[in-house]
This record gives C-alpha cells, structure tokens and sequence, in this order.
C-alpha cells in the first residue's frame, strides 16, 4: 500500500567521525537516507547509534566528516537550525515537561512557528490569539492522528510510559517535520504498544510523507517496517542494505544477530 | 434553504422519522439536534442543519440507487452522520439496520446476508476494513460509504466512497431533482418497518427484529410523556448503535421530543465528555453505575479524615431523607436544612465528578439491581429509575414513574402497553412497541406472539399489589414446589446475596416440601466482621465451621425470610433450612460458569450427599468433595457441614 514512491538522497552523512576524548564514538562513517524511506540503524549497545542521531541533531559536533541536507553540506550541525531545516526527534528516555499536561507539552513543539513576542502572549492580544489557534488547530490534528484525545489535559508525568512515548512523537511530530529521527521508540514496551507504535510510525510515513530515521533493538520491528539498514558495531559500519542483505551478512550475524534471522 | 415542504406533517396520525425531522427544522431550527466534538471543541448542528444534511445524504443515496424498501447498513460509533444516514435511508422508504462495531468480519456476515444490505455506512478504516475483509461473502455490498478519512487514501476500491463526496453528489441531485425528497417523504407511513435490530442469538442464529416508524415513536413518545422530556434535554450517545436502546433514546425518543444528542469523542473520552456535557437525561447499564460507586468509595478511602468524616456523616444524612426529598414525601425542616447543607458540601460536588450535575432523570434495566445502588444514588438526588422491555417491544413494557420507584420492581406498565402474566408465571405484553416481526422468519414470529396478540417475554414475573412488575427469573428456570406453588431460586439467590456477607447461594426445592439453601460466605466481609468481635479463625474452613457465622448467616435469612412473607406473590417461597458450604463454589471445579453463574443441576449432584441430607432431617453432614487447585492439581476437601434451621413467617395480609 506504499504510495509514495522512495525518492532521491535526502540525507547524507559522509565519513563522519567523533571522539570523546581516547573512545571512538564513531569511526568514518557514511550512509545516505532516502526521501519517504524508513531507515533503520541497528547494533549491539554502545554501538554509536544515538551517538550518529546527536551529530545528525546537531548535540555533537563531530571532529572530521560532513552531513548534507537537500544539497547543504554542514561540517556540523546547530541544533536551533536542523530543527528549522525540518528534522525532528524523539528521545530514548523521554524528554518531556513532566509537569505540564500533554497538549502543552506538544504546544512546545510549535515554538518555531509561533512569532509573537512574550508581552503579546501573555496578555493573549490579538495576533497572539490568532496564532495560539492555529497552532492550537494544528495540535489537535496530530492528537487525533495519535489517538490521545482522552489524555489531553492530564500531566505528562501522570501517564504511563508508552503514552509518554507518544506524547514524545506528538511533539516532533508538531514541528511539521520532513525527517524524523527516532531513538528507540519501542523501548519498554509490551507487544501490543508495539504494533500501535508501528502502526503510528508507518501511518506518519503515508499520511505526512516523512523520512524516518529508527534506532530500535527489536529484530522483527527493524525486519517488517524498514526499508534499508544501516549496521553499526564499536563505532563502526558493517553493514548497510536492505533488511534481507542485512540479514545474510556474515559479519552482522556474528557481532549483532547471533544467528541467522 | 431548501423550498417549503408540501409534505403533509400531521404527526398525529401518521407519524414517520422523516417527517418529525422536518417538523423540528421548521419548529425550532436554530436549536441544537446533534453535538459531536471535532479538535477538541464541541460542534453543535441545529435541527434545520441536520435536516439540510438528511436531505443530502438522501440525495447522494438515491442517485446511486438506494429505493424503497431497501436495508441500509450502519457500523461504527455514535456518530451524528450515521444517526443521519438512517434518517436518509427512512426518507426514501429505506430500512436502518445498525451492526454492533465491535463485532469481528464474520459475525458481521451473517447481518449483511440476511438483511441482503446493499448499501452501507462504516465509520472508518477499520470498519471499512472489516466489510471488504468479507466482500466475497456479501456481494450484495455495492456502495460502503465511510465518514473517516484518515488512512484511506490508497484505498481505490470501486466501492468506496467518501462521504463528503456523497453529501456533494447528493447536493447536485437535490438541485436536478428539487422535489424528489418531498415527495419520497410523502410516501412514507408508519406502518412502514424503520429498523432491523438483530439480537444476539442464545440459540441458534441471531433474529432481525423488525420495528416499524409507528412502534418506535410511540415507545418514544410514551417515555418523553413520563419524564416530561422536551427540546431542552440533552442525553449522551454512546451507546452501540445496534443495540435497541440506542435506538430507543437517541433517534425515537430524540426526534419524539427535540432534544440535543451528543456524541462523546471516543469511547476513552465518555465520562470526560460527559462532564463537559451534563446530561439532564441518562441511561447505562447497572455495572456502569457500580462501577462509578465504587470509584467514589475508594476515593473517599483515600481522602483525609475530616473529609471522610463529612462525608461519612452527611451520607447518612442522604441515607435518611434522600430519596423521600425526591419522591416528594414529607421531610421534616430540620432534615431539609441538613440535606441542604449535604449538597453544598457532599452531593452537590460528587455529582459533579461524575457528572451527573444536570441530570434530571437516569435509568437503567437489566439484571438483578442491589437496592443499595438505588439507594446510594436517589439519595445524593439522581432519580435513578428503571424500566424493562426487549428488542421486541422497543424496549418499552414497564417503567418507573417519578415518586413511585421500588428498588426490586421494574415499575408498572408504561402507556400505550398492557401486561398480563400466563401460564408459568411468564410475562406477557402487547401494545404500540411490539414488533413487526423477525425479519424472514415466520415460524418464529409465530411463536414468540399468542392468538390474542400478546408477546411471551420469556421472562416469569409477579405483579405485585401496587401494579408492579416484579421480574423474578428466566420463565424456563422456574419451577414448582411440592405444593404446586411457584419456584424460581434465582430471586431467592438474588436476594440472599444483597448481604454482603453472603457472597454465593445455590437454592433447593423444585418439587420438594421446603426449600433449603447452600451458602458461600464472603470471606472479607465475614472475615473483618469476625476480627470486630475477636473471633479467632485459622481460614476459610474454619471460618465457615463457626457457629458464630452460622448465626450471622441465620440472621440474613430470616430477615430475608421476613422481607418475602410480606410479598403475597412469593412470600411462601421462604428457606426453611441451610448450611454453610466449607469451599467457595469455583469455575474450575465447574461449579459455576465462566460468568459466575450458578450450575443449578451440577451443584445438587455433586453435592448430593448434603442434599439428602437436609430433605432427610439431619443435622448435620460429613461430606468430603473433590478440588482443582489452580495450578490444575487436584485434591480432596472434606468436612463436617452443620445443617441449620431458619424461623420462616407467615405469609402476611395482602
């Protein structure tokens, strides 16, 4: 039922490397992500996985290599300018306004489109107004698309943790993202939070038509959904591919999957 | 808007869906008809909108061939839209047949085949999912219309169709054809079937119970005249559709009367929506009410002392003179202070929680119904009645009035209906909500109706002095006493487990001299009760082995004995003997079903040695049975069970 076809290059990432101090996080690195794909990166812990997200994110600055977006290469990324560029994440654990309810915290996610200044905002004049529904409108969609109209005004930190994770999604998702990266979404869920999560991330795809970036441990999630992979081990790239070549290489079998899948 | 309807709208005589939906456009357009909330924010549609609507719909069905006569399916939640299909389908001459959205494709199978639906409204892509999952067994299924669009852009079935894409084809016919609609209108009777309500079959396969425009609006009516409902009302959707009392309150009682249908967001959202909302007029199901009970008195476990102390103290109060304050009987000025004073602080609040601020009249039906729950709400001031009927009667045969509620009646025949009670203490009916008849099904139309038109229920029955029904059990289950006198053990059951130190009661005597009773205590509540008075005890054998609890238990049982001599229809039903039961009656020992129903006719010979027991006079009976521990071993309990004897009364003056 896929409708929209994968298209050309989108991201790139060429020979990137960072270090911390004498640990290779990442070794050489390079890998491209394709429009409208679902692009899995998987390896054992330590791997380098969020590590590859927090450069692409611009949380690191890497000491050699480049990232190219739409044709814009980037030595490193700033973290304010990737948000505007229209990539967005989710965190591995969370990192949400415990404290505040979820259609707020999704609220912040539309702080990049939201132009007026505090003083208008706080005494809710005019064109303060106008934006806050609009913005307001547009939050509602992704709540409705996301199936969480019960919780919407309960605190975040009130709700369990696979809610959590999809108020996560609702508020990268709120930014009218064109890549998303995701860091484990699955992580600390059941069977059944599962599919809806997969049910979640594929509808994004089709609807929204956004390029998916997923670090995720479960084998049958990365099999079923992804389109390519990219295997990392010790900072480094042993395999990239489709879900099938990756699962036939010897090296990912041996250092990652154990046996053949 | 659209031109003046010639359509003759003397609703008086003739009264069909279609025709009081126009009578309400031009009564009250601007009121609210339908609410349904979309973003987050409540969208009300008057009554000349939802008519304009209907008239779109209809429109759209008849371009794509939806005539006279012809079923139209509707599955999904309550929706206004769908509410409105139905209309549509009633304005051309159609038939609603509404399937239960929870229901998997193939049951849903059987409904389109019977029915031979052609046409179809799902909501979304699950619903639309499921139809297309079982297309080759329905080929009848040409046009499925859903209201959801989200996830079906890659759907190109040839049989979809969106429904704003329907609303516009249905705009442009209306234009080519202006008096198309009118004239179908016109054509309409109330003679005519309106809906195809499938019960779900016990036996054999499920019955399409057909109700005609003039059965519905007169059950609605009938219930509007009792409760006084008019325009102002507001009641919650959300309820299944497919189910008889949807029907009954959201498109009979609605167009009857005028009042505003609102539809909760999701089945998540309902009791959120429902305080947004207020409701003045309400209807769930007993569980759905116990449950809420239960949430409070947690809460309220967990509150503070001195708001469990207020509360504690001015539900006492509620105890007192709540429900006489709402059934009108004298109340001394005193009392009424202190009420006044428990709404302020208790009531008022608490319904507020739950929702029920606005409610001027809530109901409920089905089985066996704790007098304390009635209690508990007639006294914070819901008037929480009940009523009774079936998908074969519109739901509609008996009704509480306001003032004259019984907690173990179901209330005295509603208007327009005549109850009678045959042979087997089965309960009869006839009157305006009877059905037409199953839907293809002669044989059994012809048995559920007698020669003189009444309609055998199924269920036994007494009416008791004042004219009310009392529902005893099903009429299959019931049986008679040596005597010939009337059994049913299951009221008895009913009644012995009120107490909560009672948790399970099997009861003898169908062609016997007296009845006895086998009785599961109820370990937490006998258990604290015996840790108030410092009765030691070393477990639930020894807890049952004491002679203390024996009392306790005896003491139920007269008092229940007392409360049956004063009924005249069953006060000789009263249980002369009993023992306490050493093991809990288990599923896993098939004792009792997966639903926690009594197996009757396994119980008694399993534990036939007990039986002979207590009808051969003695006192007392070793009995030794067999268990399955719930990691499936199984092993041997065994004791020593006294048989004790319970006053009984004389049956009182009527």
């Amino acid at each position: 039922m896929a409708n929209r076809q994968i298209g050309d290059v989108i991201l790139d990432v060429e020979n990137i490397s960072l270090r911390f101090g004498g640990v290779n996080a990442l070794t050489d690195i390079s890998f491209n992500v394709r429009e409208h794909e679902i692009r899995a990166i998987i390896g054992p812990n330590g791997a380098g996985k969020s590590s590859m997200l927090n450069c692409i994110n611009g949380v690191y600055t890497p000491q050699a290599g480049s990232i190219s977006f739409r044709g814009q290469t980037f030595s490193h990324m700033n973290s304010r300018q990737v948000a505007k560029m229209g990539i967005a994440r989710t965190f591995q654990n969370l990192a949400l306004f415990k404290g505040m309810s979820v259609i707020d915290n999704i609220m912040t996610g539309r702080n990049l489109f939201i132009r007026s200044n505090i003083l208008l905002q706080a005494l809710r004049l005019g064109p303060a107004e106008r934006e806050e529904i609009a913005n307001r409108e547009k939050v509602e969609h992704i709540i409705d698309f996301l199936e969480i109209q019960a919780h919407r005004k309960i605190s975040v930190g009130q709700l369990p943790y696979g809610l959590q994770k999809r108020v996560d999604l609702a508020r990268a998702l709120a930014m009218e993202p064109q890549v998303l990266l995701l860091d484990e979404p699955m992580a600390g869920m059941n069977v059944e939070e599962k599919q809806d999560m997969c049910r979640f991330i594929m509808d994004v795809k089709d609807e929204f038509g956004t390029t998916i970036v997923l670090i995720e441990h479960d084998m049958g999630v990365v099999m079923d959904i992804s389109d390519r992979v990219v295997v990392l081990d010790y900072g480094k790239k042993i395999g990239d591919g489709t879900p099938d070549e990756v699962r036939a290489n010897d090296e990912v079998i041996q250092a990652y999957l154990g046996t053949s899948h | 808007m659209s031109s003046q309807p010639q359509v003759n709208l003397d609703l008086t005589r003739d009264p069909t869906f279609p025709r009081l939906l126009l009578s309400h456009a031009r009564l009250r357009p601007t009121h609210p008809a339908y609410r349904e909330k979309f973003l987050g924010i409540w969208q009300t549609e008057s009554w000349a909108d939802a008519a304009k609507t209907v008239r779109e719909l209809a429109g759209g069905l008849a371009s794509k061939g939806f005539g006279r006569g012809m079923t139209l399916g509707i599955i999904g939640d309550n929706r206004p839209r769908l509410y409105q299909a139905m209309l549509a389908a009633h304005a051309l001459g159609g038939i609603a047949v509404p399937l239960y959205q929870d229901a998997v494709a193939t049951e849903m199978t059987y409904v389109l085949q019977d029915a031979e639906i052609g046409f179809a409204f799902a909501e979304d892509q699950e619903q639309v999912d499921k139809l297309l999952e079982i297309a080759d067994q329905t080929p009848a299924l040409r046009h499925i219309f859903y209201l959801d669009p989200r996830g079906m852009r890659s759907y190109d079935d040839a049989r979809l169709c969106f429904i704003d894409e329907l609303l516009e084809t249905g705009r442009s016919f209306n234009q080519a054809k202006p008096d198309y609609f009118d004239a179908q209108v016109a054509m309409g009777h109330s003679s005519d079937v309106s809906v195809i309500l499938y019960t779900s079959g016990t036996t054999g396969k499920p019955k399409g119970v057909c109700q005609t425009h003039a059965s519905m609006i007169g059950a609605g009516r009938g219930a509007c005249e009792i409760d006084a409902l008019s325009p102002a009302d507001s009641v919650m959707a959300y309820l299944p559709m497919a189910w008889v009392g949807d029907f009954l309150f959201s498109m009979a009682q609605c167009l009857a009367s005028g009042f505003t249908v609102n539809c909760p967001e999701s089945r998540e959202t309902v009791s959120t929506d429902m305080k947004e909302i207020g409701p003045t007029y309400y209807f769930a199901p007993p569980r759905v009410y116990e449950g809420l009970l239960t949430s409070v008195t947690i809460r309220m476990e967990d509150a503070g002392r001195i708001k469990r102390k207020m509360f504690d103290y001015f539900m006492g109060v509620a105890r007192q003179c709540g429900s006489n304050l709402l059934d009108g009987k004298p109340v001394s000025l005193g009392q009424r202070l202190l009420y006044a004073l428990g709404n302020i602080c208790v009531y008022g609040p608490l319904r507020n929680t739950l929702g029920m601020s606005n409610i001027r009249v809530a109901y409920t039906a089905g089985e066996a119904i704790g007098p304390d729950l009635f209690r508990f709400y007639r006294s914070i001031g819901v008037n929480l009645k009940q009523l009774y009927g079936q998908t074969e009667t519109c739901a509609y045969v008996c009704i509480h009035r306001d003032g004259e509620v019984k907690y173990d009646s179901v209330g005295k025949p509603s208007p327009g209906v005549e109850i009678r009670i045959g042979d087997n203490s089965e309960v009869l009916v006839r009157g305006v909500s009877m059905m037409d008849r199953y839907y293809k099904n002669e044989e059994a139309t012809n048995e559920a109706f007698d020669a003189e038109g009444y309609f055998h229920t199924g269920d036994a029955g007494v009416i008791d002095r004042d004219g009310d029904l009392r529902i005893i059990d099903r009429a299959k289950d019931v049986s008679t006493l040596a005597n010939g006198k009337v059994f049913a053990p299951k009221y008895i059951e009913n009644k012995l487990k009120f107490f909560s130190f009672v948790k399970e009661a099997v009861v003898f005597g169908s062609g016997r001299e007296t009845i006895s009773a086998f009785v599961n205590i109820d370990l937490e509540a006998v258990g604290n009760w015996a840790e108030r008075r410092n009765i030691a005890y070393s477990g639930y054998v020894d807890l049952t082995g004491n002679p203390a609890v024996a009392e306790l238990i005896r003491g139920c049982i007269e008092k229940m004995n007392e409360e049956l001599s004063q009924e005249s229809m069953l006060g000789h039903a009263q249980i002369s003997k009993f023992l306490v039961l050493h093991k809990e009656l288990d599923p896993d020992d098939d004792e009792l079903t997966r639903t926690r129903k009594v197996r009757r006719g396994f119980v008694e010979s399993k534990y036939a040695p007990l039986v002979s027991a207590i009808y051969g006079g003695l006192s007392e009976q070793f009995i030794e049975t067999q268990v399955r521990f719930e990691d499936g071993r199984e092993g041997k309990v065994s004791a020593t069970l006294k048989i004790h004897e319970v006053p009984t009364f004389v049956v009182g003056k009527a």
